[in-house]
């Protein structure tokens, strides 16, 4: 059996180990359009503020690939997928074929059309290590860092710079991270980050660029030195649309992470799936659903019969100290309690616990708002019924003590 | 495998598995030294509420969805056992978000801490098992795989 895997992060690393698990013989190749080891790409904004290096950032150790006897090819990109010859062409001419293939492409980031973007010579995108290698080196003191985007990847890379940058982030949205907060909780960020000394529009968009220049209506012009381009990032589908299969924004996949086309599998930010908590199919470009979802595929693949249904969008993600973690959507009855370290809401309807956030500094004496999250986070995965539990205790308080004295053995007395 | 078990019929509620779990884990060879003025930080802990009392700790799952998440291939799961390596977490806390059962939480060191069964630890085996007073927490094989 021939596995060739296309990407080489999170779904392609939990396709090793699963295959791994099954079939200690078959030839596995692994195709990077990278020069680098697998690494873990949301800690590049850490990389940037020192609190990690490229050897930590590693998202497997040194002895990965030859422990699973896998083949490593760097630095190539595959440009087409011939199913019906069940081969793959790279961008040097050559062919390589598979049995099972896996496409694990990721996403790139979207730079939609602004005017006057090609006068501006310094500026990157930022969600892979050469990005924030390429960053680091046109940062020096007090650098004008102009960053379109508040979202997830805009305002990491705002805090990785922030020691020694002057920052200013512009974004369509009328709040900060729109894809994980809402108006109330997304204004308590907005403003701790103001603290930071990081410089918000919001709801505006810019214009028109100069070199070193961004007009704005109704603004002064922002002058920068550097522009960073952070709106967001588009799936990479078009191996696979290309080849005749499925693909909506991302590529559709089954729930055993399988494409419409024969033995090729996909997994990850390249994918869409569903989302528990909605039902809806949707991208959900997280690395613990990539993980999972390669895991999945590179079980069937090497032919255990596998199903991952346990999607949701969830985030856990921290600024300056403050940590935020969420879940879910954010629908229905809301039980809500707030202070001046903590935030916390739950959103439940129809017996079903939806979405949450939590927002907390770092734990002092009182319990902090994220503290054992994960208890909320598997009652939306596993669309817990809410009466079967003491719901008003875990509202307040995450803890097994709200479960049923039953389920309670089985969680601390069982296997698990 | 063995793993830790709790019977919260036996848990008295007295928090000892919290000390002697803070205690092995200090590094300190007396037990009143290690916990003079401080406040402990364990990685078990315990619920309490009414009459009912139980200790919580890392199930050590066999699809653990820590290691799964975890961003930075700090969390991994050898021999059956879920380790830290402190050295790569950069206190993202997606961990946290994920564990079902609660059973990690921020440390005092700026990674996250979660029971490791006390194989980094002087001791090398449970020392919240050894310090229940009651049978409560027992390290035992339970069958099943790894």
């Amino acid at each position: 059996m021939k596995y060739v895997i296309i990407g080489n992060s999170a779904s392609a690393v939990g396709a090793v180990e699963a295959i791994r698990k099954n079939d200690k013989k078959g030839e596995i190749v692994i195709i990077s359009n990278e020069k680098y080891h697998t690494y873990s790409r949301p800690l590049i904004s850490y990389l940037l503020m020192g609190k990690t290096d490229e050897e930590k950032m590693k998202y497997r150790d040194n002895s990965f690939y030859k422990k699973n006897n896998c083949e490593l090819m760097l630095n190539k990109n595959v440009t087409k997928i011939e199913q019906d010859k069940k081969q793959i062409v790279l961008d040097d001419g050559n062919l390589i074929s598979y049995d099972k293939l896996l496409v694990a492409t990721g996403s790139s980031p979207f730079v939609p059309p602004m005017n006057g973007l090609d006068k501006v010579k310094n500026k990157l995108t930022f969600t892979t290590l050469d990005d924030a290698k390429a960053l680091e080196s046109v940062l020096a003191e007090d650098t004008r860092v102009l960053i379109i985007g508040a979202g997830l990847i805009g305002l990491k890379c705002a805090e990785g710079i922030s020691k020694k940058a002057k920052i200013t982030c512009v974004d369509l949205s009328p709040k900060v991270l729109s894809s994980i907060l809402d108006d109330e909780s997304a204004q308590i960020i907005k403003s701790h980050l103001e603290d930071e000394n990081i410089k918000f529009y919001l709801n505006k968009q810019v214009k028109e660029f100069t070199e070193n220049t961004a007009l704005i209506e109704g603004e002064e012009p922002i002058d920068f030195d550097v522009l960073v381009l952070a709106v967001g990032v588009r799936p990479n589908i078009s191996l696979v649309k290309d080849a005749g299969g499925k693909t909506n924004r991302g590529i559709l996949i089954d729930e055993k992470c399988k494409t419409s086309l024969p033995d090729i599998y996909a997994a990850g930010d390249c994918c869409e799936s569903v989302d528990v908590s909605t039902g809806e199919t949707k991208v959900m470009a997280l690395l613990p659903n990539a993980y999972m979802q390669g895991e999945c595929a590179g079980m069937n693949m090497s032919g255990k019969d596998t199903t991952f249904n346990k999607a949701i969008p969830m985030n856990a993600i921290g600024f300056f100290g403050t940590h935020i973690i969420t879940a879910g959507t954010y629908t229905g009855d809301v039980y809500f309690v707030s202070d001046a370290e903590n935030y916390k809401k739950l959103f439940y309807s129809d017996n079903k616990l939806n979405g949450f956030i939590l927002i907390g500094k770092k734990a002092t004496d009182k319990p902090v708002a994220y503290e054992r999250a994960g208890i909320y986070t598997s009652l939306i995965r596993e669309k817990t019924p809410l009466d079967s539990l003491d719901f008003s205790l875990l509202c307040e308080q995450p803890g097994l003590m709200a479960f049923s004295k039953q389920v309670r053995a089985e969680k601390l007395g069982g296997e698990v | 495998m063995k793993r830790v078990y709790v019977n919260e019929e036996w848990c008295l509620g007295c928090h000892l598995c919290e000390y002697h779990c803070a205690f092995a884990n200090s590094g300190e060879k007396d037990m009143a030294r290690a916990l003079r003025n401080i406040k402990i930080n364990p990685k078990i802990k315990i619920e309490q509420s009414g009459s009912i009392s139980f200790a919580v700790s890392c199930r050590h799952c066999k699809e653990p969805l820590c290691v799964k998440g975890c961003i930075t291939g700090a969390l991994s799961k050898k021999d059956g056992i879920i380790t830290i390596d402190k050295n790569k977490c950069i206190s993202c806390y997606t961990c946290i978000l994920c564990c079902p059962y609660g059973a990690i939480s921020p440390s005092d060191d700026g990674a996250i801490q979660k029971c490791e069964l006390c194989i980094k630890n002087s001791e090398g085996t449970p020392q919240c098992v050894k310090g229940c007073p009651n049978g409560a927490i027992v390290f035992e094989e339970r069958g099943g795989e790894i």
